[in-house]
């Protein structure tokens, strides 16, 4: 990677194992001709198109695409939720278990029947972790999403954007390698959005984790990601894979307001746009 | 004038469209506000009426005798201490009946909900028998279990079976598919899932099965009691009857009601402990 402000890409479908360099960190998540097909009554539905895909350590991999196209699909092939029909997917591991990932559910995923508290602390009790050590852990991401002061509110007495931050402490709580997140603020009106967004920036800053993000907006996945993959229009393959130049740490607002990064915003609508487009006239065609 | 906005001619008028409720509250107001005076107002203005009717010759005193009259018998049967020994009875059958009857109905109802083979094989098992009339097998029922206790008490597990496993199943099977999702993403034993998803995802209905399941119990302990019983509500009140005492046939219905009010106002208090998160409604 020469020059900060020339974005590379690979397009088609053959990922990017190939350009890596030697330095670059080894690779941590790994594709491997993975299909998914549904069946819809006794016909086959493709969800997934064949996927080869890397995703190295440490990376914020963002992941947009048409509605439809498949990306929640490939988050739940990754988070065990679903099987794939051909292929397989590869995960590094570092201990003899495979490595632990924790998934931001897209849409409201948080028990309604446990406080803020019992919520962000469930994977946590699920593993038999010591109560002392919970309490920390808990205790620090409701700090780090600002909801220690509603830790013994039910989910229905919170709004919108303080239920996708139990969301995102209850994922962060369990301590993962590898995190998943599904679209986690397209609920959220923009100032919450934002907010948000520098929240968990700040969060993976400390921590680099390997995250998989999902988000139909291109400013969000600039803002945030490493390297972008852009899914065609179902069904989902890889159109394009494209870095992301800005260093880090980042300021959602300071880097909204830079040159390149409307320039990187606009190159990347011109992958999806066509695919957007197609996306469209295929549920025309349809319904 | 020359400005606008201060020209009489030009002024608009306000109407209030919105404002906070209930700005001078009335005693009727304050009275009718409070939860429990309304639960008990609907039965003391029956019995009210029944009196007046009575004490104006409208009905028939033999048939239906007033609350008085009916108050006065109570006072004397409560100081022999008979009617307390067949409530005691009713009631300890009803207590049993009910684990009986609800424990395997929830862990069942549980089940079914989580594992759909299970649901496919037991489900018209379910449906095949639940029409039944509980009253018609009540002769099979002591046909098999005999003329004691043991009837009586799985009278009411049957009643209270029902209720509970269709319920909890329908709870489970009402629960959003991302709440298990979430559980089987973080790896929860199918107890852990059990305990922490599938329960209290369904105890909204699991609650109302009981609450089913309670109602119909009472009713069924009343007519198990009728047959070859020699303690119990439903054995007083069939003995009023044949020995022609309505006073007493009346205070063994008042009896089983005032116990079917305080089940189901214990119901809706454990209901409002067991579900807090739906608190307000
Ligand atoms: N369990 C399923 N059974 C049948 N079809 C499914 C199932 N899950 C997903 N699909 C289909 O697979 C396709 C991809 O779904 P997926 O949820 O992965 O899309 P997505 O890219 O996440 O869309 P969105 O951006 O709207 O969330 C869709 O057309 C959907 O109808
Ligand atoms: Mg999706």
């Amino acid at each position: 990677m020469s020059s900060v402000l020339a974005f590379q890409s690979s397009d088609g479908t053959a990922g990017s194992a190939g350009r890596r360099a030697a330095a670059d960190p080894p690779i941590r998540i790994r594709f491997v001709g993975t299909r998914k097909t549904f069946m819809i009554g006794s016909k086959p539905f493709v969800a997934l198109e064949e996927l080869n895909l890397d995703v190295a350590e440490g990376t914020f991999f963002c992941i947009v695409g048409p509605s439809g196209c498949g990306k929640t699909t490939l988050l739940r092939i990754l988070a065990g939720l679903e099987s794939p029909s051909e292929g397989r997917v590869e995960c590094s591991r570092t201990g003899k278990e495979p490595p632990r990932m924790s998934m931001v559910f897209q849409g409201d995923s948080i028990f309604p029947w446990m406080s803020v508290w019992d919520n962000a602390a469930y994977a946590l009790r699920l593993r038999g972790v010591a109560h002392a050590a919970i309490k920390e852990t808990v205790d620090y991401y409701l700090d780090r999403t600002g909801l220690r002061r509603f830790a013994d509110y039910y989910p229905h007495q919170l709004s919108g954007g303080m239920k996708q931050r139990v969301s995102i402490a209850r994922a962060f709580a369990n301590d993962p390698e590898i995190l998943l997140m599904d679209e986690p603020f397209s609920a959220l009106d923009e100032q919450n959005k934002t907010l948000l967004q520098e929240e968990l920036l700040r969060i993976w800053e400390e921590t680099r984790k390997t995250v998989l993000f999902i988000t139909h907006s291109v400013d969000e996945a600039v803002t945030l990601g490493d390297r972008i993959m852009v899914m065609t229009a179902h069904p989902g393959r890889v159109k394009a894979i494209i870095d992301v130049p800005f260093e880090r740490p980042r300021s959602v607002l300071e880097l909204r307001a830079e040159r390149s990064y409307g320039e990187l915003v606009y190159r990347i609508w011109g992958h999806l746009r066509d695919e957007v487009q197609q996306a469209r006239d295929q549920q025309q065609s349809n319904g | 004038m020359t400005l606008a906005t201060h020209d009489n001619t030009t002024q608009a008028t306000f109407v209030t469209v919105a404002e906070p409720k209930r700005t001078r509250r009335s005693f009727a107001d304050g009275v009718f506000a409070d939860e429990h005076v309304m639960m008990v107002l609907s039965p003391v203005a029956l019995l009210l009426i029944w009196e007046i009717a009575g004490r104006l010759g409208l009905i028939d005193l033999r048939f239906f005798p007033m609350p008085s009259q009916i108050f006065t018998e109570l006072v004397g049967v409560m100081s022999s201490g008979e009617l307390w020994l067949n409530t005691t009875a009713s009631l300890q059958r009803l207590a049993i009946g009910f684990v009986l009857g609800g424990a395997p109905a929830l862990a069942l109802g549980i089940l079914m909900g989580l594992v759909r083979p299970l649901r496919l094989f037991v489900d018209p098992l379910v449906a095949a028998t639940y029409p039944v009339p509980k009253s018609a097998i009540l002769p099979l029922i002591l046909l098999v279990f005999g003329l004691g206790e043991a009837s009586k008490v799985v009278m009411v597990a049957i009643g209270v079976f029902y209720p509970v496993i269709i319920n909890t199943t329908a709870g489970v099977l009402a629960i959003n598919r991302t709440y298990l999702d979430v559980g089987k993403h973080f790896r929860a034993t199918p107890w852990q899932t059990f305990r922490t998803i599938a329960l209290p995802g369904a105890m909204p209905f699991i609650m109302t099965g009981f609450k089913l399941g309670a109602g119909l119990g009472l009713i069924l302990i009343a007519i198990a009691e009728m047959i070859g019983a020699k303690r119990g509500l439903g054995y007083m009140i069939w003995n009023a009857w044949e020995i022609l005492q309505v006073e007493m046939m009346y205070i063994g219905i008042l009896v089983i009601a005032v116990i079917g009010f305080i089940v189901t106002i214990l119901l809706n208090q454990l209901e409002r402990w067991m579900v807090p998160w739906q608190s307000g409604r």
